[in-house]
């Protein structure tokens, strides 16, 4: 056992930490850092940057374009671009339909749809949840029906995380009714400006556009873009979402948030003493911090010991998400009477929302809130739970 | 970053297990608290015979020259059976403070005996008033001639009674808690004016309240710095810290088998009671904690020898706070999941359910690292 990072890791972060400095732009880390709206440019921006250097794909095989990095090394650079205040990689892309089509998909698919998300040319959006069909994947409706060389697709899908940015969509749909539910679901990928998709937005309680409905109405979708077979869509699904709820641990971003909540809670005084001081604060501040590096170490004993993780990765999902809620809820909490004012321009451009109120308060109560998300969405920390009974647990 | 174990380590730790399974049986363990003495000198010389009491001394001092990490592997199987022993006080704290702090001399007096399975140790240090503060020392050495008289009040002092030699934190310079001031002795059980009442913990063990009413002792009882002991004590009881995590891994992997056998066998409204998801849950977050718990133990044994304080002490209390915290959430979820079972005496999850509670109870409670893991950043 021996839990230093080698001479060669260590060499790595540096290498990472001075290209990221040196290449994040200014005005994206600002947005990260203060809490502020980042959009679709910003995201782009940067994964362009990324993508020049040949960095965008850390967990693909290097065949693909991918960078051949370890998990160790991977866990490196998500840290190190977090905690720079560089913007999260939009994973519907690189990570979630990307593995899939490595493993699954057709040559074309390959050749064609690879090197698009490697350079950011499409954006991608996941096409899994429905209106009847949450945690009940598997009893999805929206029907795929084969006409010649096309699929005609009717149905909808809701929650698309900005489906309003997305050039493509990935859709759990439904091939055949006369068997088995999970039997019966393809995995399509489906062009979003085709004739007859639809992109209504739904306002989350933050009063943020962040997620949508998608509508399909006879939507032609060519049979090439079936990836693998007919019917074992279900399959390819449970494979990304292995890969979905490692990602979601997101122990680079929860550890720089850990750091802001320090500064704002040094920042904020109950009679006349920094909450940093306060002895109630501080432990809860201590105590969150204690659950993340407990989590950071589960989540680099997970990945030191195999390549792909199973359904530990659930654990990972659950404890990862509860750290960022704790992070979230302990700097609105900070606060005081300063996270009431709201204001959704100022989160977008910064400032504050209320005149007597510091800057740094204005987007912290909108994204506790907007963070109550994270035990829903991935498959709901319940789900999860499920999930380990029956695989882990064998019950 | 490399969590596995060696080859060696794995032996070690086979062996270990082995032993546990065949002779420590819950039935044996059960003879051996209702003993008089508390544990079983016939265990104890296994354990020397095993090689297990000499893992974290030098070579020089008849060791085997193993880290806090081969401690771990020790630990986590000792706990698995819950193992009453006093290796924690002989060999981890005792041993642990005469191994930082002793001269060569003092070292070869002692720690040989110790793995040898002939000497028992314990470290009295706390107090009554001191909750679970090393500094606050009321215990005074007055300087008598070449040595010094001890005189004070070490509560809750684990194998306190038992221990062939103590090792006594008491204030030589300054006032009750400031942190310079303190100095260690080496203090024979025997010695006159020394009396060490025995009593049964309710986690199984035996500790001493030991009051030390003059006591003479000589210029070499003195252990390491005079008035500059703290740092020694600190070190040996974050090695115990850390080891006690490790512990906790063993009877947490116990219990949670335990009650998922449990789970699976216990037949209520005509099924196993496992297929009921509300208990499911509550299974699947003891997996969670015990998971936390495993990761951060790991980093308090790679970092409890750090000769870096600010990381040692992070680590540690890192490690023993969550211990606290987890531990006490998975034994309060053992005992429900057992329903009434939880609560008998004769179920052997009821004894790993104390224990992983109490465990919070020796060398720092949850609160008490969280506040130390707060000011260590």
């Amino acid at each position: 056992m021996d839990l230093q990072y080698t001479p060669e890791e260590q060499a790595f972060r540096e290498e990472v930490r001075a290209f990221v400095r040196a290449k994040l732009p200014r005005e994206i880390s600002e947005k990260v850092l203060n809490h502020r709206r980042v959009v679709k440019e910003d995201y782009v921006r940067w994964q362009k940057i990324l993508h020049e250097k040949g960095w965008i794909a850390a967990n693909w095989p290097i065949e693909h374009g991918g960078t051949g990095w370890t998990a160790v090394q991977q866990h490196i650079f998500d840290e190190e671009c977090a905690a720079a205040g560089a913007p999260r990689l939009i994973p519907f892309g690189l990570s979630m339909v990307a593995p899939v089509i490595i493993q699954f998909g057709s040559a074309w698919q390959k050749s064609h749809y690879l090197p698009r998300i490697l350079s950011s040319a499409d954006w991608w959006c996941q096409g899994y949840s429905e209106p009847g069909s949450g945690s009940d994947l598997a009893s999805l409706k929206t029907r795929a029906a084969r006409q010649g060389d096309h699929y005609v697709v009717n149905g909808q899908k809701t929650w698309t995380t900005l489906a309003q940015y997305a050039d493509m969509i990935f859709c759990l749909v439904r091939t055949d009714s006369s068997v088995k539910p999970q039997e019966g679901i393809s995995f399509l990928l489906i062009d979003m400006h085709s004739p007859g998709v639809t992109v209504r937005p739904l306002y989350l309680y933050d009063e943020e556009h962040e997620v949508n409905e998608v509508f399909f109405d006879d939507v032609r979708v060519p049979v090439a873009n079936l990836v693998g077979s007919e019917g074992k869509g279900w399959t390819y699904a449970k494979y990304l979402l292995g890969h979905e709820r490692t990602g979601i641990t997101g122990v680079g971003a929860s550890k720089r948030e850990l750091t802001l909540l320090k500064d704002i809670a040094a920042r904020e005084v109950r009679d006349g003493v920094p909450l940093t001081a306060d002895p109630a604060f501080r432990r809860k501040i201590a105590e969150a911090e204690i659950d993340l590096l407990a989590l950071e170490m589960t989540l680099l004993r997970v990945l030191s010991n195999r390549s792909r993780p199973g359904p530990e990765a659930s654990i990972l999902k659950i404890k990862g998400t509860e750290v960022q809620q704790a992070l979230t809820e302990l700097m609105m909490e900070a606060l005081g009477p300063a996270a009431l004012p709201f204001s959704r321009r100022v989160i977008e451009e910064g400032g504050a929302a209320g005149p007597l109120a510091p800057d740094y308060a204005a987007p912290l109560a909108a994204r506790y809130f907007n963070w109550r998300k994270a035990s829903i969405y991935g498959g709901s920390n319940e789900i999860q739970r499920n999930i380990i009974a029956q695989q882990v647990l064998g019950l | 970053m490399d969590f596995s174990l060696s080859e060696e380590q794995q032996l070690f730790r086979d062996a270990v297990a082995r032993f546990v399974q065949n002779e420590y049986s819950f039935e044996a363990r059960k003879k051996i608290v209702a003993s008089p003495k508390g544990w079983s000198d016939e265990v104890w010389a296994k354990l020397a015979e095993m090689g297990l009491l000499g893992v974290t001394f030098a070579e020089a001092d008849g060791g085997l020259g193993g880290t806090a990490v081969d401690l771990m592997v020790v630990m986590q199987e000792l706990g698995r059976g819950i193992v009453v022993e006093p290796y924690l006080a002989t060999v981890v704290l005792g041993g642990g403070a005469v191994a930082i702090a002793g001269t060569h001399a003092q070292r070869q007096a002692i720690l040989p005996g110790v793995v040898a399975g002939e000497r028992q140790l314990a470290l009295a240090y706390g107090e009554p008033q001191a909750r679970f503060g090393l500094h606050d020392v009321a215990t005074t050495a007055r300087r008598d001639g070449a040595g010094h008289l001890l005189s004070g009040k070490k509560s809750v002092v684990l194998n306190g009674a038992t221990a062939d030699t103590l090792v006594v934190s008491a204030r030589t310079a300054g006032a009750q808690r400031d942190t310079q001031g303190i100095t260690l002795f080496l203090v024979g059980r025997g010695a006159q004016g020394v009396t060490a009442s025995d009593y049964r913990t309710i986690d199984g063990l035996r500790a001493a309240d030991v009051v030390l009413d003059g006591v003479r002792v000589g210029a070499d009882a003195v252990l390491g710095q005079m008035d500059g002991g703290l740092e020694a004590l600190e070190r040996a009881v974050d090695l115990g810290a850390a080891a006690l995590c490790a512990e906790a891994v063993g009877v947490i992997e116990q219990l949670n088998a335990l009650t998922l056998d449990y789970l699976r066998t216990r037949q209520q409204f005509g099924q196993p009671i496992g297929r009921f998801q509300a208990l499911q849950h509550r299974a699947v977050d003891m997996l969670v904690h015990a998971e936390q718990v495993k990761s951060i133990a790991c980093l308090a044994a790679a970092q409890a020898q750090s000769g870096v304080t600010r990381e040692r002490r992070r680590a540690v209390s890192a490690a023993k706070s969550l211990v606290g915290r987890s531990g006490r959430a998975i034994a309060q979820e053992a005992t429900q999941l057992h329903g009434g079972m939880g609560v008998t005496l004769d179920l052997p999850a009821a004894h790993y359910s104390k224990r992983l509670t109490m465990i919070d109870f020796w060398l720092g409670d949850s609160d008490w690292h969280s506040e130390r893991f707060a000011a260590a950043a």
